[in-house]
C-alpha cells in the first residue's frame, strides 16, 4: 500500500508544499493509516487468532481434540442447525419487512423522508437489550398482548407466548430490521427516479415497471441487507436468550457457557472457529453471487452480469410477476389521479408507518411503565416515581452510567483519532490496495462480536486489563471505528477539496488551511461521526460482558446483570432513560450531519 | 396510426399559491417540430410533464389526434420521452433497452429484436447491441435514448433538454441527427430546451413561455424579428430596444419619435393598430443598424465605449449621447484591415423602417 508511485489525489503540481509530499507521498499515507491498521492487527487480528490458535493448540503442542469432542455428540450440530435456522428465518422476515419501508422512505418528499428516517434510525440506535425486554414485558402472561387479547375475548385465559421459538424470531425480526431498512436505503436512494417514469413512458404498467425496472435495480440492496442481518444474527445472544427457552439457544450462548461456566478455552475457540467458518462461506458465496462492491452500494448496475441463462430465466419470472400485478391493479379502481409520477400508493404507505409503529412501540411501553406503581404488569397504574428514586439512590447503577459516559467518550475520542485519518486516506489517496485497507477495516462489523469479545478478553486477562476502562475503551473503539471511518468517509466525499487548494493558494500554509478551512467545514460532520462512536460504545454489551470485570459493570452489562437474574420495574425506569437519551443523541447527530452536509 | 396531432385546451397546473402552468391553449400540427422554449421557472418543464402524463393538470384538456388523454397514466398515451440524463436501464443492455416498449407492446422477442436492430442502425450504433449503458459515451446514451423511442413510433415525442449534458460540438452534431431523424420518420416531436440558438436552429416553431404562460407562438423569425412582446425582444438574441411615442402611419410602417427629444424615426406596425401619441417601443437588431462617422445626420448619436470581435462579427457599444436612451449595440461582418473604429468615436445611427419594429406598450425591457 505504500508505493512510490501512488500520487496524492488533491496535490496540486507546482506548489512547494506538494512538491515535498509528492517525493515521498507513502510517509504520509504511513501516517494517516498505520495507527488504524495496527490497532486493529493488536486488537482484532491478535485476539482472534489467539482465541482460534487456542482451539488447536493444547498448551503442549498440536491438537485436534476439541474439534472431536465438538463433532462427537450432537449438541453442537443441533446447536448450529438451530442458530442457522433461526439466522434464516430471522433474515427472511427482516429483508422482508424492510423492503417496503425501505422502499416508502426513497421515494418519499424530503420533509417526510426526515421523518421516516429518524424513527428508523431511533429504532436503530435504541438498545437491543432495551428493546428485547420489552417483548419479555409485553409478551408476558400479565404483558400487553395478554392482557389485549383477553380483554377483546380471543383467549380466556393468558397463554405462555414467552419462550418458544416464535418469541425468539420475532424478537430477532424486530431487532434486524432497522438495519435491514438502513442498508437498503443506501443502495435505493441511489436507484435514478427517472428510470421507473422512463419505463411508464415506454409504456410499461406501474407493477411492470416495479418489477422489470425498479426491482432489479434494487437487489444490490436486498442482499446487502440479508448478509448484514444474517451475519448479525448469527453472532447474537441478547434475544434467544431473553424471549428463548431451551430449544431456542444458539451458538453465541455456548461460547458465553464455555467461557464464563466451565472456563473451557480450547472448546470455546473451536466453537468460534465453527462460527467464523460459517459467516466466511456465507462471504464467499456473497461475493460469488453479487460481488463485495455492492455492500458499499457504490455500483447499481452490473456489468457483470452477461446473457445467462439464469438471467434470462430471472427476467422472465419478473415479467410474469409484473404481469400478475397489473392484473391485481386493474382490480383497483383508478381515480382521475392515476398514474404518472405519484408516491407510494397509500395503502402501501399506511401497510409502512404500521411498521414503523411497531418497530418504535414495544420500547416506547417502556414509559408509562416506569411511572406504574403495579410492578411490569399492563395496564401500568398510580403514578409513582419511585422506580427512578431507586434507580438514583443504587450506587451500581450510577457507577454504571458514569463508567459507560467515561468509557463512551474514551471510545469516541479515541475511534476519531485514528479513524478520522484513515478516513482521509480513504477519500483522499489514490493508493494501491485501497479497496483491502477499507475491507479490512471494516471488517469489525462482519467478524461476529462474540468472537471479538472472547478473544479480548483472553488477550485482555494476559495483559491486565480486564476490568480496566482502559480495556473497555480499546474493545469498544474495535467495534465503533468503522462506522467512525463509513461517516467520515461520507463527510469528506460530500467535501470539495478545491477549498483547500483555494486556501493554499491564497497564502494559507497546509495546516493553516486545515484549521481556518477544512475543520471549520467538516466540524459539524466529525462530531457526529464522534456521537455515533459513542453511542456505539454506550450501547455495548458483548465485550462488556466479558472485560468490563465483575464489580466494574457498563450500563448495559449491569442492565444483562438484573434483566437475567430478576426482572424489576427499575429496569423499566433505566430503560426510559436510556431511550431518552438515545434519542437526544440521534436527534443532536442527526440535525449535525444534515447541517454539514447542507452547506 | 390515428392522427398524430396535439391539441392543448385550458391546461393548467399549481403548487399551492404557486402558478407552475397559467390556462394554456396550444395546438401543434401532425409532424411539426416544436420547441419550448424558456428561462428556468418558466413553465416549459411542467407543460411537457402534463403532456407525457408524469403530472396531472389541475384543469384543461390534452388531446392527442381526437383522444382524450388527459388523465390518462403515461403507458397508455402513445407519447415517447426523451429524459434529460437519457434514464437508459443500467441493469439492460443496449438492444433490450431499446427492445423494452416492444416487449411492453407484446411485439414477438424475435420481431422486437429485428425493430431493435434497425433503429440502432438508424442512430449509427449497430455495433454496440450487446453492450451495457455505462459501457458507452455520453453521445451514444443519447443516441440510444432517440432510437429506444424512436423505435415504436410514437405519435408524439417529447424530449427534455435531450442535449443538456453534451459539449458545444457534440451538441451542434446532435442537432443535425435529431432534425435527420424528424425528417425521416415525420414524426411530431416537442423539444425543450433554454438555449435559444437550438431553438432557432432545429424549430418550425418555438414557443416562448415566461411565468407559467406562452409569451409568444411563431416561426423562428416571427420571434426574431417580430417579437410581440419586451421579453420576447429582450430573450432571444442582441437586440436595442428604444423608448418612443407614435407619429403617424404609413402603409405598413409606424412613425415614431424617439425618446424625450422625439428623434424621428420609422419602424414595421407588427399588427398594431396604435392610436397617435402612444408609448410603444422600437426594436432593431445590432446587425440592421447603419454606422455612420458623419454627425448631424438624422438618428441616433453614440460614442464608443467598446470595440469587440466575436469571430465572424465585430460588435460595436455605445453610450448613448441622445436622453432616455439606452446602451447602443451595432454589429456588422469582420472584414480583414477593415476600417477599425476607435474607443470615444461619436457615430450616427440609422435603419431602414422595414428593420426595425415596434413593440406596443410602455415599462422597461
Amino acid at each position: 500500500m505504500s508505493s512510490p508511485t501512488a500520487t496524492i489525489h488533491n496535490s496540486a503540481p507546482g506548489t512547494r508544499a506538494s512538491r515535498r509530499a509528492a517525493t515521498r507521498p507513502w510517509r504520509k499515507q504511513v501516517l494517516m493509516g498505520a495507527p488504524l491498521v495496527l490497532f486493529l492487527l493488536a486488537f482484532l487480528v491478535y485476539p482472534v487468532g489467539q482465541l482460534l490458535g487456542l482451539s488447536i493448540y493444547n498448551g503442549q503442542g498440536f491438537t485436534l481434540e476439541p474439534y472431536r469432542h465438538l463433532f462427537a455428540s450432537t449438541l453442537y450440530a443441533n446447536v448450529l442447525w438451530i442458530t442457522m435456522k433461526i439466522s434464516l428465518m430471522t433474515t427472511a422476515l427482516a429483508v422482508i419487512g424492510a423492503y417496503p419501508v425501505a422502499y416508502v422512505i426513497s421515494t418519499a418528499n424530503p420533509a417526510t423522508k426526515g421523518r421516516l428516517i429518524f424513527w428508523v434510525l431511533l429504532a436503530f440506535w435504541t438498545s437491543f437489550l432495551v428493546r428485547a425486554f420489552a417483548w419479555v414485558v409485553l409478551l408476558g402472561r400479565n404483558g400487553v398482548v395478554n392482557q389485549l387479547l383477553v380483554s377483546v375475548g380471543i383467549l380466556d385465559r393468558p397463554a405462555d407466548l414467552l419462550y418458544n421459538y416464535g418469541a425468539v424470531i420475532l424478537g430477532m425480526a424486530h431487532a434486524m430490521l432497522p438495519l435491514a431498512v438502513m442498508t437498503m436505503l443506501a443502495v435505493m436512494e441511489n436507484i435514478d427516479r427517472s428510470l421507473p417514469r422512463a419505463a411508464s413512458t415506454l409504456g410499461a404498467r406501474p407493477g411492470t415497471a416495479f418489477w422489470t425496472v425498479y426491482f432489479p435495480l434494487s437487489m444490490p440492496g436486498v442482499a446487502a441487507a440479508a448478509i448484514m442481518v444474517f451475519v448479525t444474527a448469527i453472532g447474537f445472544f441478547i434475544v434467544p436468550a431473553l424471549l428463548g427457552g431451551r430449544r431456542e439457544t444458539m451458538i453465541t450462548q455456548l461460547i458465553i457457557d464455555q467461557v464464563q461456566q466451565t472456563l473451557n478455552w480450547s472448546l470455546a475457540g473451536s466453537i468460534s472457529v465453527l462460527l467464523l467458518a460459517v459467516v466466511l462461506a456465507v462471504f464467499v458465496l456473497y461475493d460469488r453471487v453479487f460481488g463485495f462492491a455492492t455492500l458499499t452500494g457504490e455500483s447499481a448496475g452490473a456489468a457483470r452480469n452477461r446473457d445467462t441463462a439464469m438471467r434470462r430465466l430471472g427476467a422472465r419470472v419478473l415479467a410474469l410477476l409484473g404481469a400478475a400485478s397489473d392484473e391485481l391493479l386493474r382490480l383497483v379502481p383508478r381515480g382521475r389521479h392515476a398514474g404518472g409520477d405519484r408516491p407510494a400508493p397509500a395503502a402501501l404507505r399506511a401497510f409502512v408507518w404500521v411498521l414503523l409503529i411497531l418497530i418504535s412501540v414495544p420500547a416506547f411501553l417502556m414509559i408509562p411503565l416506569s411511572f406504574g406503581s403495579n410492578g411490569l404488569n399492563w395496564p401500568p397504574t398510580g403514578f409513582t416515581l419511585q422506580w427512578y428514586e431507586q434507580m438514583i439512590q443504587s450506587p451500581v447503577w450510577a457507577q454504571a452510567l458514569s463508567r459507560s459516559v467515561i468509557v463512551a467518550f474514551g471510545t469516541g475520542i479515541l475511534s476519531m483519532l485514528i479513524g478520522v485519518p484513515a478516513a482521509f486516506l480513504m477519500v483522499r489517496s489514490q493508493m494501491r490496495g485501497k479497496g483491502a485497507m477499507l475491507a479490512f477495516i471494516l471488517s469489525p462489523v462482519v467478524v461476529p462480536r462474540m468472537i471479538i469479545a472472547v478473544g479480548l478478553f483472553y488477550v485482555f486477562a494476559q495483559m491486565g486489563l480486564v476490568g480496566t476502562v482502559l480495556g473497555m475503551v480499546i474493545g469498544h473503539t474495535v467495534v465503533s471505528v468503522p462506522y467512525v471511518v463509513m461517516t467520515m468517509m461520507a463527510v469528506l466525499r460530500n467535501y470539495d477539496t478545491r477549498l483547500d487548494l483555494a486556501a493554499q493558494s491564497l497564502g494559507a500554509r497546509p495546516m493553516a488551511a486545515l484549521r481556518h478551512v477544512t475543520f471549520p467545514i467538516l466540524g459539524a460532520g466529525m462530531l457526529s461521526s464522534f456521537l455515533f462512536a459513542f453511542a456505539t460504545s454506550f450501547d455495548e454489551l458483548t465485550i462488556a460482558l466479558f472485560s468490563s470485570g465483575g464489580l466494574n459493570a457498563t450500563l448495559p452489562k449491569q442492565f444483562w446483570d438484573e434483566v437475567t437474574l430478576q426482572v424489576s420495574p427499575v429496569i423499566a425506569a433505566v430503560s426510559t432513560c436510556l431511550l431518552i437519551f438515545i434519542a437526544i443523541l440521534i436527534f443532536t447527530a442527526d440535525a449535525l450531519r444534515r447541517r454539514s452536509m447542507a452547506r | 396510426m390515428s392522427s398524430s396531432s396535439l391539441t392543448v385546451q385550458g391546461l393548467a397546473k399549481r403548487y399551492g399559491e404557486f402558478v407552475a402552468l397559467a390556462p394554456t391553449d396550444l395546438l401543434v400540427p401532425e409532424g411539426e417540430f416544436l420547441t419550448l422554449l424558456g428561462p428556468s421557472g418558466s413553465g416549459k418543464t411542467t407543460l411537457l410533464s402534463l403532456l407525457a402524463g408524469l403530472a396531472q393538470p389541475d384543469e384543461g384538456t390534452v388531446r392527442i389526434g381526437a383522444q382524450d388523454v388527459t388523465y390518462s397514466p403515461p403507458y397508455e398515451r402513445d407519447i415517447g420521452l426523451v429524459f434529460q440524463n437519457y434514464a437508459l436501464f443500467p441493469h439492460m443492455t443496449i438492444e433490450e433497452n431499446i427492445a423494452f416498449p416492444l416487449k411492453m407492446r407484446k411485439v414477438a422477442a424475435g420481431e422486437a429484436q429485428r425493430r431493435a436492430r434497425e433503429a440502432l442502425e438508424m442512430v449509427h450504433l449497430p455495433h454496440v447491441a450487446k453492450r451495457y449503458p455505462k459501457e458507452l459515451s455520453g453521445g451514444q446514451q443519447q443516441r440510444v435514448a432517440l432510437a429506444r423511442c424512436m423505435v415504436y413510433r410514437p405519435s408524439i415525442i417529447l424530449m427534455d433538454e435531450p442535449l443538456g449534458a453534451l459539449d458545444k460540438k457534440l451538441r451542434e452534431h446532435m442537432q443535425l441527427e435529431i432534425k435527420r431523424l424528424h425528417r425521416e420518420t415525420g414524426t411530431t416531436i416537442i423539444y425543450v430546451t433554454h438555449d435559444q440558438e437550438e431553438a432557432m436552429t432545429m424549430s418550425d416553431r418555438i414557443c416562448l413561455m415566461n411565468a407559467g404562460r406562452i409569451e409568444q407562438l411563431g416561426t423562428p423569425a416571427d420571434l426574431y424579428f417580430r417579437p410581440r412582446t419586451l421579453f420576447v425582444a429582450d430573450f432571444l438574441g442582441e437586440s436595442n430596444i428604444l423608448p418612443a411615442s407614435v407619429r403617424g402611419r404609413t402603409g405598413d410602417e409606424i412613425d415614431v419619435g424617439l425618446g424625450a427629444q422625439g428623434i424621428p424615426a420609422r419602424a414595421l406596425a407588427n399588427g398594431h393598430g396604435l392610436p397617435q401619441g402612444a408609448p410603444v417601443h422600437l426594436m432593431v437588431r445590432p446587425q440592421n443598424l447603419n454606422v455612420a462617422r458623419a454627425s448631424g445626420g438624422p438618428g441616433l448619436r453614440g460614442r464608443v465605449t467598446d470595440v469587440m470581435v466575436t469571430g465572424s462579427l465585430t460588435k460595436l457599444y455605445m453610450a448613448p449621447l441622445d436622453e432616455g436612451m439606452p446602451q447602443l449595440i451595432a454589429a456588422f461582418p469582420t472584414r480583414n484591415g477593415g476600417e477599425a473604429f476607435r474607443i470615444d468615436e461619436v457615430l450616427t445611427l440609422s435603419w431602414n423602417g422595414t428593420d426595425a419594429v415596434t413593440i406596443a406598450g410602455a415599462g422597461a425591457a
